[in-house]
């Protein structure tokens, strides 16, 4: 393997992997203040990237990807309204299935607003042909994009989770929900933040990505599934590990394409799933004694 | 009370036979043909209901189980002998009466595998791949169970998806009948009564064996772990054994189901594969009551001659889903639950009490769903 045509994968690498990491924090900031695994965390980057595309149509560009982000979010509120919010004490078999059952609710309408066609945002900068050379490999614009994006995000939701009054009332819900309540932390309005937050950092994650790799409704399901794969790696509910996962994943991914079949990368992430599942529950950056103390 | 226990057994058996009399009077004998592939669903859903309902774990992945049974008995069946004609192996196999002759679609003749063959090895593959998927996959709980077998029945979707010699997106079609003497499972016009009363046989005999499971020493000991899966272990159950011994059980059901569909259609595809089949199969379990098998079966064959007959149009999945959510919101413990009398009297008396708060101040969940 030559020089440039290791930066070319390792740069497609990241790119996919840094997208993994967002779906993850997204699972983990919804498992930190309720429990709960949200099965439809991937449809929330579909979706957000189809109202993108429809709403581009008539907008521009920026102002289309943050209505569909606003929208993601409102929806991700109303999901926690309809079926999480008055459930009380519920089972996590109980839970899992639920959110199962509303990403394929999620899916299904889109589906049926949308239809069974490929869509793409166009590309932020440049077209799908402009290039930028980088040590003897040649990227597209909008793999910067990714790569700044979600390191926006991710700085930008530590910055929050460490020096905002929300962002702290939100992990000490995190840490210990009655002694947050006691406190006079409204706990159940930080269950519906996160909810939407998690929709909105989906959403936008899915408008960024949209140019390179096509948004299709059916999309959600191997978007959550790698998300979860990097949330387990890294160890659930730990989001700066959830990075560093993320990039292990989406480098590992690049690499078996130049071994594998295409067809079966996939097989290979969720076969890394299952043997951190069966090895390592608690993630590689993980503490065992710290996870044998949550709820899975 | 064998005899109660086996009542139902009877009844449904003389529906079959009632519905089969209605619709040749009727003339309406072509509703058989979905009543024969609903009836194998159900089988799937039994044995679902065995790991669900009474050993209280979650399977995603027993779409994957249907598709492994159905696509080696396909391949073996539809396998062609000739390039290996007169090697040694090949004829230790036509001694055991493994190989039989078929025609083609031109008429030709040629050798294939039995499909007795493909029935023994389609399910010693399923109960391999249950049991190494099953021993590290039973270990884990709630969501992280859940994950396990949803990734495992996407890791058979894509490899289904990316063989060659499984026809990738095609599947795999023109399978031949399934043969036993005068019988033969396929989906010839002729043989649709037949084909009719072979699945619900095959139906009710895994039903049979289901009910003498849950009302043996094994049924009791499933019980007490969905109850409590460390008081089942303080008791002296090998909880480990038990779960890995049913989720291996269920996985054969689906198999099962899944032969003998494929050889009904003539054909397997991806779809069969995939994990909407997977949450439609718990979907159903839910709906009959997580812990009621008759309540599985009724629903699973009900609800799958629905949708096979087009009712629910498009919106096929999200009948599915939707179903799913409102059971999982207002009746966890499933629309036909059969929550022992005793429990239901001593819940009325005495109010449950306040879970006590532990260090994280959630309530720790119970092994699984529909608890008493």
């Amino acid at each position: 393997m030559t020089l440039s045509q290791f930066v070319q994968y390792f740069l497609s690498g990241i790119t996919v992997g840094s997208i993994y990491a967002i779906v993850a924090i997204g699972f983990n900031i919804i498992y930190n203040t309720t429990g709960i695994i949200n099965f439809a965390q991937g449809e929330f980057l579909v979706l957000g990237a189809m109202i993108a595309v429809s709403l581009a149509a008539v907008l521009p560009l920026p102002l289309a990807i943050l209505l569909a982000v606003v929208i993601t979010m409102l929806v991700g509120a109303a999901i926690d309204f309809a079926f999480i919010k008055w459930l009380g004490r519920p089972t996590v078999l109980r839970l899992v299935i639920i959110t199962i059952g509303v990403s394929i609710l999620i899916r299904e309408a889109m589906l049926h607003i949308w239809d069974e066609k490929v869509r793409a945002l166009p590309y932020f900068t440049g077209t799908e042909v402009s290039s930028v050379r980088l040590l003897g490999a040649y990227i597209s614009p909008q793999v910067l994009w990714v790569l700044g994006v979600s390191a926006v995000v991710v700085v930008a939701l530590s910055l929050f989770f460490r020096l905002t009054l929300t962002g702290r009332a939100m992990r000490a819900c995190s840490d210990n929900r009655t002694a947050a309540r006691l406190c006079g932390i409204p706990a159940r309005g930080m269950v519906t933040l996160s909810f939407m937050l998690s929709a909105g950092i989906g959403a936008l994650a899915g408008c960024v990505i949209s140019p390179l790799t096509q948004t299709q409704y059916d999309m959600g399901a191997s978007l959550a599934i790698k998300g979860f794969t990097v949330a387990i790696l890294g160890g659930l509910g730990n989001s700066t590990a959830a990075v560093a996962a993320g990039l292990v994943l989406g480098l590992l991914e690049a690499f078996a394409i130049s071994l594998l079949p295409l067809a079966y990368i996939d097989a290979v992430s969720i076969a890394v799933l299952l043997i951190v599942l069966f090895f390592r529950p608690s993630g590689l950056f993980g503490n065992r004694q710290a996870s044998a103390l949550k709820e899975f | 009370m064998p005899l109660r226990r086996y009542l139902p057994v009877l009844a449904v058996a003389v529906v079959v036979v009632a519905l089969q009399l209605v619709v040749s009077a009727t003339g309406t004998v072509f509703y058989l043909t979905q009543l024969t592939m609903a009836a194998y669903y159900g089988l799937v859903v039994i044995g679902l209901c065995l790991l669900m309902g009474f050993a209280g774990q979650i399977s995603l992945g027993q779409a994957g189980f249907f598709a492994i049974g159905g696509y080696t008995s396909a391949v073996l069946a539809s396998a062609d002998l000739g390039p290996v004609e007169g090697k040694p192996l090949l004829e230790v196999l036509q001694r055991l009466g493994a190989v039989v002759e078929r025609q083609d679609l031109y008429g030709n003749t040629l050798n294939g595998f039995a499909p007795w063959l493909g029935l023994v090895a389609a399910l010693v593959l399923t109960a391999a791949v249950a049991l190494l998927i099953g021993i590290p996959v039973i270990r884990l709980r709630g969501h992280y169970l859940a994950m396990a077998t949803l990734g495992f029945g996407l890791i058979i979707y894509r490899v289904v998806l990316g063989t060659g010699f499984l026809g990738a997106a095609d599947g795999i079609s023109d399978v031949p009948g399934f043969t036993v003497g005068a019988l033969q499972i396929s989906g010839a016009l002729a043989r649709r009564v037949q084909n009719y009363y072979a699945a619900w046989f095959i139906v009710i005999v895994g039903m049979i064996l289901a009910l003498n499971l849950i009302h043996s020493r094994v049924g009791r000991a499933l019980r007490s772990i969905h109850g409590s899966e460390e008081a089942a272990n303080a008791m002296g159950v090998n909880t480990a054994r038990y779960k890995l011994g049913t989720f291996v059980l269920s996985a054969l059901f689906a198999a099962v189901a899944g032969i003998f569909l494929t050889h009904y259609n003539g054909g397997i595809g991806p779809s069969e594969a995939t994990g909407m089949k997977s949450v439609r199969y718990v979907a159903i379990v839910a709906v009959g009551g997580m812990d009621n098998l008759w309540g599985a079966l009724i629903m699973g064959s009900l609800l799958n001659f629905l949708s096979l007959r087009g009712v629910f149009g498009s919106y096929d999945d999200a009948v599915f889903a939707g179903i799913l959510i409102a059971i999982m919101l207002f009746a966890p413990s499933g629309l036909l639950a059969k929550t022992p009398r005793f429990a239901r009297a001593k819940m009325a008396k005495t109010p449950r009490p306040e879970p006590k708060p532990r260090f994280r101040a959630k309530a720790k969940p119970p092994a699984g769903e529909g608890s008493p």
